[in-house]
């Protein structure tokens, strides 16, 4: 009989490390929140005790519902995402500070914190096995184009700061992009499951690299049309690569041929070029793709694009690099920073808002955190015991390394800035709710993975032979 | 609010995200290794069960072990607590009798409510409950002599 745990090795439960973790995180997302009022008005908040306490009450039950409903889940992810998540409320909350008496995105963002905390809570409780997830694989990818197109609706798609990313119904305005990156990657991991093998061993041989064959080449031509339609019609660069991004990364990870990074890679900068060279050739076509344009003249060149004289279109990107300049190694403090000189920053340029007033010192933790979330979603990917949870994992993983990579990329001027969120921090709801159900997916899958085998004893073989009745 | 109280709050600040990160950070190496197993469980896997459910308390007078009480293995026992309990000749076997007349897996004893039962597993020389080979499970308490093979095997308190 096959040993029941390899090398005798089981996963301890960690729930004692994961309390202990999180009064770590809630002392940096509390401890952040104090030292903001100290620093900018030279008191303690007015409402501190209100804040704190809603704060130690959503992180415990959280913490209260893993224990009862998935002992053996990974015990760094939550502490990880409360104190990103304390800790960009505590920036935005300095940022209303700022400015002036009635701006109160901290105070809704605590809220959406907490909507996100229930939508954990119901996700963890009610989805008690991701496989289940595999069934609507289908319904989960018709989901997520309706809702990437939604936007592109008129009556209640809507543009705001030059993206069509949202949608508008009464008083409530809402991203279905975020939820749809959610339903993409269950849609992605129940389809790559069932078809990788056609696209992992079919192919011809170039320069040492398996070229796929043109015929498997149908799915990721969608996503590459979707990508784009999304990149024209919707005038989100960042969105594009998100969704593109995530299809070839877990593309790659179900098929282990690099193949299809460099095909699809090669596409996408491909189709990037060609809207780059309309836009800027071919005027009657390229107005509808000028943003493209826009965002890659101001990566190669900000300065031409800050100051009188010019369209000042740089300002964002050349004040967020005048921020973290002076931030320098430990920042200037709270209250001694200008963050509010760059525009969205607490949303899309939190992290240069952070790299202002705290430094690089906050910075490269913060950085570091979301290292630590990825490696822990694709820990769970590794020592995951079905397919399906393992590209589910690799795929929620990424969505956030992502993330962060090209926000963050696009801030520190690594590749042209594109509006997406910070993952945890930034201000904005739909985006935060979308992550915490991450969160306890990722949780659920790291549980299921970690989680002792049963004891299977087979009672009965019937195919034993020396025992076996000879019947006449 | 003196720079200096300020200076020293952004620090003390700074150092607690740093301890946080460290903390994650070695969170994630201890969960590089797994639970020990007592030395106990360890060295008594091979071949049965790593974990046993928690027994619950035996009712008094009520049969605690399976023991081999004539035969090459005399003197062999195991734990009704990790019924059902497999007798034969196979390496999964919780009792493994070296008795060339037994089959691989000879026969099992098993507990329905209070009541003990041995169930022949289809052996080629049969089990006897007494002097009777058995052809259906049936039950049966402490002292009552169970022969399989060469090998005789009583439920013991």
């Amino acid at each position: 009989m096959p040993s029941m745990t390899p090398f005798g090795f089981t996963h301890r439960s960690r729930r004692g490390a994961e309390a202990f973790l999180l009064v770590l995180a809630l002392a940096v997302g509390i401890g952040a929140y104090l030292y903001v009022d100290l620093g900018v008005r030279g008191e303690f908040p007015p409402n501190a005790w209100l804040y704190s306490g809603w704060l130690v009450l959503l992180v415990l039950a959280a913490h209260v519902t893993i224990r009862l409903v998935a002992p053996y889940a990974d015990p760094v992810l939550l502490p990880v995402a409360a104190a990103l998540n304390g800790l960009g409320m505590a920036e935005i909350h300095r940022l209303d500070l700022a400015a002036g008496e009635d701006s109160a995105v901290a105070e809704r963002q605590l809220l959406w914190m907490t909507v996100g905390i229930v939508l954990f809570i119901a996700t963890l409780v009610f989805l008690r096995d991701h496989r289940v997830l595999q069934r609507y694989t289908y319904t989960c990818g018709l989901g997520a184009v309706v809702l990437l197109l939604l936007p592109m609706l008129p009556v209640i798609g809507q543009e705001i700061n030059g993206a069509r990313i949202w949608i508008h119904i009464g008083p409530l305005s809402f991203q279905p992009g975020e939820i749809a990156k959610i339903l993409l990657v269950i849609a992605f991991a129940g389809y790559l499951v069932l078809h990788r093998d056609a696209l992992a061993l079919a192919g011809r041989r170039v320069l040492f690299v398996d070229l796929p064959r043109g015929r498997d080449l149908g799915p990721l031509l969608l996503m590459f049309g979707l990508a784009m339609l999304i990149l024209v019609g919707q005038k989100d660069l960042g969105s594009s690569l998100l969704f593109f991004g995530i299809f070839v990364i877990m593309l790659y990870v179900a098929t282990e041929r690099p193949g299809w990074l460099i095909v699809s890679g090669s596409l996408f900068v491909a189709g990037l070029a060609t809207i780059y060279a309309l836009a800027t050739y071919v005027p009657a076509i390229g107005k509808y793709m000028a943003h493209v344009k826009t965002r890659i003249d101001i990566w190669l060149h900000p300065f031409s694009y800050y100051g009188e004289g010019t369209t000042d279109a740089g300002r964002q990107l050349v004040e967020a690099m005048y921020g973290m300049a002076w931030g320098g190694l430990i920042g200037r403090g709270f209250g001694e920073g200008q963050p509010w000189r760059i525009s969205y920053a607490n949303s899309d340029m939190i992290i240069a808002a952070i790299g202002e007033e705290l430094g690089l010192t906050a910075v490269i933790a913060i950085l570091v955190c979301y290292g630590l979330f990825v490696e822990r979603g694709l820990k769970a990917a590794l020592i995951s015991r079905d397919d399906f949870g393992k590209l589910l994992a690799t795929g929620l993983a990424f969505v956030v390394g992502l993330q962060v990579f090209v926000i963050v990329g696009g801030i520190l001027r690594l590749i042209p800035l594109t509006g997406l969120t910070t993952p945890f921090m930034s201000a904005g709801g739909s985006s935060l709710v979308a992550n915490w159900v991450i969160v306890a997916l990722l949780l659920r899958v790291s549980d299921q993975a970690r989680r002792p085998l049963p004891d299977l004893q087979p009672t009965e073989t019937p195919d034993d032979a020396a025992t076996q009745v000879v019947k006449l | 609010m003196s720079e200096l109280t300020l200076f020293l709050v952004r620090i003390g600040f700074l150092a607690i995200l740093w301890i946080f990160v460290l903390s994650a950070i070695s969170v994630v190496r201890t969960d590089m290794f797994g639970a020990r197993l007592p030395a106990a469980e360890r060295a008594g896997k091979s071949g049965k069960k790593a974990k046993q459910p928690k027994a619950a308390k035996p009712r008094k007078g009520a049969p605690t072990q399976v023991m081999v009480v004539e035969g090459a293995n005399t003197g062999e026992r195991a734990d009704l607590a990790q019924a059902p309990i497999i007798i034969g000749r196979g390496t999964d076997a919780a009792i493994r009798l070296d008795d060339d007349y037994v089959s691989t897996r000879h026969a099992r004893i098993a507990a329905s409510g209070e009541d003990w039962f041995v169930e022949d597993l289809g052996s080629t020389n049969g089990t006897y409950v007494g002097t009777v080979r058995i052809t259906q499970p049936t039950t049966i308490t402490t002292g009552v002599q169970v022969r399989i093979g060469k090998t005789i095997l009583e439920l013991r308190k």
